[in-house]
Parts: structure tokens; sequence; C-alpha cells
């Protein structure tokens, strides 16, 4: 176990690079926003972002800095804090190509990417414009069924997913405790980088109780630790989201030149949280 | 007489929820999506009437959150019927039921973008008790024909379609939806609104009987629940809509 995967969080970075297809996770389930805050300030570029299946802030910052060229996700919101000021400006000036989609669709196209099946069936969406403007999703008559319409959703397969955990262990393996979304995309996801708050003294596969939350170092491409890593969202069980500097966001991001002070104080500055 | 002034009248919030929790009925599930206070506190308060049951599952909780398969384990359950009630809502609405929460005008490039569809463009077929939630009542809202089509109300035969719209609650209004007629019926207006007002601020048209009686509000018991038990469980999710309906202060989410 000589060869380390821990990293500086700049280059733990490194496998997501101009172009690329980044799948992120929900809020609810942890999202990387200090590797969010390092990658726009190394302004990749050109992403195709996975938003699993949703996303809030991540997106929208994402989005705002010029990062992203494609955006594929079911929903960007700011939830308690109104609609996604950045997202919905690129949106509405064309800025950023959607791929629209609906939650349970790309769980299962993240599903059959981690099975190496090259499609999903799944109910719903027939007669929804979705369709309309996802055309690589295709409606044929269920094979098992008679005069039953059902959507296939091809495999998808992020380059790279970037995710947050509450621990590592110095081998590889991170504990992502009931996250299993967080296991879904690494298993689709052709590498993986991961932030963590701490590293784990010993091996968390030795742990029974903790091996059941634990995915294997085998997926995982890098690792760095940055603590409080999630702020100013939450990481659930383990800290809250800063509601204040959430609403002061929703206030500044709703003009590009807001959105610029933002990003010149809390990301470009290296605030650290 | 005088003396029967309550003194805690009832707000809107809490009418409309009681109006859900009533619609919610004697179910095993209900599951609550993203940004959705006021279905919340209706689905905590059906589970607090119900000393524990319906299950109740809030997306975007932890404590009122039983899945521990991520976020499909909810549209997993969902489509095999294990999910009884849940709640959308809708940018636009229409006549029809059909929704829309992706965007107005030329997709390429909309006039008004919404968040998207979420979970909607499944959730709305196989869920059979699905309440559609949008406390704006306006002709901007309820419109005649959505632009977009995100989940169509009803679906021909052949389509799997066990589940469904059965009503809209607005801050004016419950109406009931009938999906082999297609259409909406007044069921009750809310206290100080009018049959008037719903028409006036209706971009479609409904169904309703000669006499729309009012709504009724939540008895004080069911005040006291949503106050008393609902409104703290509610603050870890919603701390800005538990401290302003509620005055509950949030608590960190451990």
């Amino acid at each position: 176990m000589g060869q380390t995967m821990l990293f500086p969080l700049e280059e733990a970075l490194a496998p997501i690079v101009d172009g690329c297809v980044l799948a992120v996770p929900r809020e609810v389930a942890g999202a990387p926003m200090a590797a969010t805050r390092a990658l726009i300030r190394r302004k990749v570029r050109r992403l195709h972002l996975v938003a699993v299946p949703t996303s809030s802030l991540q997106a929208d910052l994402l989005i705002g800095a010029g990062c992203v060229e494609t955006l594929e996700t079911s929903a960007v919101s700011l939830g308690e804090f109104g609609l996604a000021p950045r997202f919905t400006a690129a949106v509405i000036a064309g800025i950023v190509k959607m791929k629209e989609a609906t939650c349970p669709a790309l769980h299962a196209a993240l599903q059959a990417a981690e099975k190496g099946t090259p499609f999903m069936s799944l109910r719903g969406l027939v007669g929804s414009d979705i369709l309309e403007v996802r055309p690589d999703w295709k409606v044929i008559d269920n094979p098992f069924g008679q005069n039953d319409p059902i959507v296939l959703v091809p495999a998808l397969k992020p380059d790279v997913a970037l995710i947050h955990a509450p621990m590592a262990d110095n081998i590889g393996n991170v504990w992502i405790g009931r996250q299993r979304e967080l296991a879904t995309m690494a298993h689709a996801a052709a590498k993986t980088v991961v932030t963590v708050e701490t590293i784990y003294d010993g091996n968390l596969l030795a742990d029974p109780v903790l091996a059941a939350g634990t995915l294997p170092g085998f997926y995982i491409e890098t690792i760095a630790v940055a603590t409080n890593g999630c702020w100013p969202l939450s990481l659930p069980d383990h800290y809250s989201a800063d509601l204040e500097h959430l609403a002061d966001y929703a206030q500044l991001a709703a003009t590009p030149e807001g959105f610029a002070r933002y990003l010149e104080q809390f990301v470009y500055e290296r605030r650290a949280a | 007489m005088n003396a029967a002034q309550p003194e805690n009248p009832c707000r809107e919030e809490e009418l409309l929820a009681e109006v859900i929790a009533r619609l919610i009925g004697d179910v095993r599930h209900v599951a609550v999506g993203n940004a959705s206070p006021i279905p919340a506190t209706a689905a905590l308060l059906a589970r607090a009437r119900g000393k524990g049951r319906p299950y109740v599952s809030l997306l975007q909780s932890r404590k009122h959150n039983f899945f521990t398969e991520g976020g499909r384990e909810l549209f997993d359950c969902a489509g095999q019927g294990r999910v009884d009630v849940f709640f959308l809502s809708g940018g636009e609405i229409d006549g029809e039921a059909n929704i829309n929460l992706v965007s107005v005008g030329d997709y390429t490039r909309p006039k008004v973008r919404f968040p998207g569809s979420f979970g909607a463009g499944y959730l709305y077929y196989v869920v059979p008790k699905l309440i559609l939630f949008r406390t704006e009542h306006s002709r901007r809202t309820l419109v005649p024909t959505v632009t977009f089509v995100t989940a169509p109300g009803t679906s021909p035969e052949n389509v799997y379609r066990p589940g469904g719209p059965i009503a809209l609650v607005t801050s004016r209004c419950l109406f009931t939806f009938d999906r082999a007629r297609r259409r909406f019926s007044l069921a009750s207006v809310h206290p100080g609104y009018s049959v008037e007002d719903i028409i006036e601020h209706t971009g479609f048209e409904f169904d309703r009987p000669d006499l729309v009686p009012i709504t009724m509000p939540p008895s004080p018991a069911d005040l006291q629940l949503m106050r008393e038990v609902v409104a703290p469980e509610l603050a870890e999710i919603y701390p800005q809509f538990a401290a302003a309906v509620f005055g509950v202060r949030g608590r960190s989410s451990d």
C-alpha cells in the first residue's frame, strides 16, 4: 500500500480537466464546495456538469464563473433562498447547453454505467416534453408486454465523480455512511476524486460496522483533506448550512456585478472557511 | 360571544397544511420533496395525528427520512407503489393538470426558466395520491395550457399510469381533479375568498357545484399539534419557514 492517494486539494483535482464530464452530488449528500472554489480559481472550462440529480449553490457558482458548457440535471435551485440566479440567467441567455433530466433517470443512467450495461428502462416520462428535448432517450414497446411504451435511458459514464465525505483512511477507503448515491457515482465514473473532513486512523474496511458504509479505495483516484469542505452548505450529520451566507449569496448573485464581487471575496480571496 | 375570538388565530400556512393533511388520509407512506415546507407540515401533522403513522419521508431531512440506499431509493419505492402520497408544484399548471416545471417560451432560449422537473417526470405517473400545491393562485400560474408539459395530468390508456393528480391546493381554494373527465372541480374556497375571486384569478375552466363550501379551518387540537410537535421538527430543514410561521429557531442538523 505504498502509493498514497492523499494530495493537497489543488493536486487532487488534477483529473478534472477542461471539457470533462464531471458528476457532482446533490446538496443533501454533501456538496464538495471547497473543491468547487478551487476549480473556479483554476479556471476550469467547458465542463459537462452532471448534477446528480439536482444542485444548488455548487452548480450556480460553476455556471456563473463560466466553467460549464453543458449542464445535465433535473433541477437547480437555492431552495428556501429562491431561484439559482446564475443558472437561470445562463439558461435564458442560452450560454449553457441544457440536458434536461428527471431525478430517477439520472440515477438509472448511472446504475446502467455501474453495471456495464448499455441502458436502463424507466417508468414515467411517456408524454412529457422532456422526451422532446432528450432525443438520446428512447421509447420502445416493452418486449415482455403488449402495447406498453417504456423509456430507455443510455448509460451515463462520467469521466470524474467529485464527492465529499466525512473521512477516508490512509489506504484510500472512503467512508460515505448512508449516502449510497456517492457509491453509485463512484462505481459509474472512470475516476473518483474525494475531499474529506478528516483522515481515519486505521483501515475502514477492517471494522464491519464502518465497512458497510465504506467506498473501497479501488474506485478512488485522489483524496484531499478539506475541513468544513461543504461550507457554506451543510454536511448532513456533521454541520449545518451557513444560512446567513446563503442569503447574502442569493442577493449578490442576482446581478452579474454582485456575483463578481462574491467570487472576488469568497472564491478568489481563498477565504479560510 | 365575542370571547370566541381565538387567542392565536389560524395562519394561512396552518390552514393549507391542514387541508393537505386531510387529503393525505389513511395511508402508509407519505414522501415530501424539496422546497415544500407546507406539504412537509401537512405530512408531519398527519403523522402526529396518527401517532407515528403514516411513515413520512422528508427528502431533505436526516431525521425524517429512513432511506439508506441513496437518492434512488425513493424512486425505486415509488415505482413499486410503496409511496402513497407525494406533492408537486408547477411554474404553470393547466386545466388538465399538466404541469410545467421547466421553462416558458422557446426551450433553447426561454423567456422564463424554472428550476427544473426534479422527480416530476416520473413520480407524477406512479404515486397514487399526487397532490398539487401552489400558493400563488393567479392567471400567471394557473394557465389554460402549459407551454412545456413536464408531466401530463393524464395519459392514454396504454401508458402505465397507476398514479396521478387527485387535487390542487392553492392559497385561495381546494380543487379536486377528475382523471376520467380531465378537469378540476372547485371543492372549497378558503375563508376570506369568494367563488368570484377564484374565477377571476384562474386561467383555466373548472367545474363547480351550485353551492361551494368554505374550507374548514384546523381544529384547536390540530393547531396545537402543528405549533408544538410539528414546528420544531420542521426547523431542521426549513429554518426560515419555521421561524417565520411558528417562531421556532432551527437547531444544528445532528
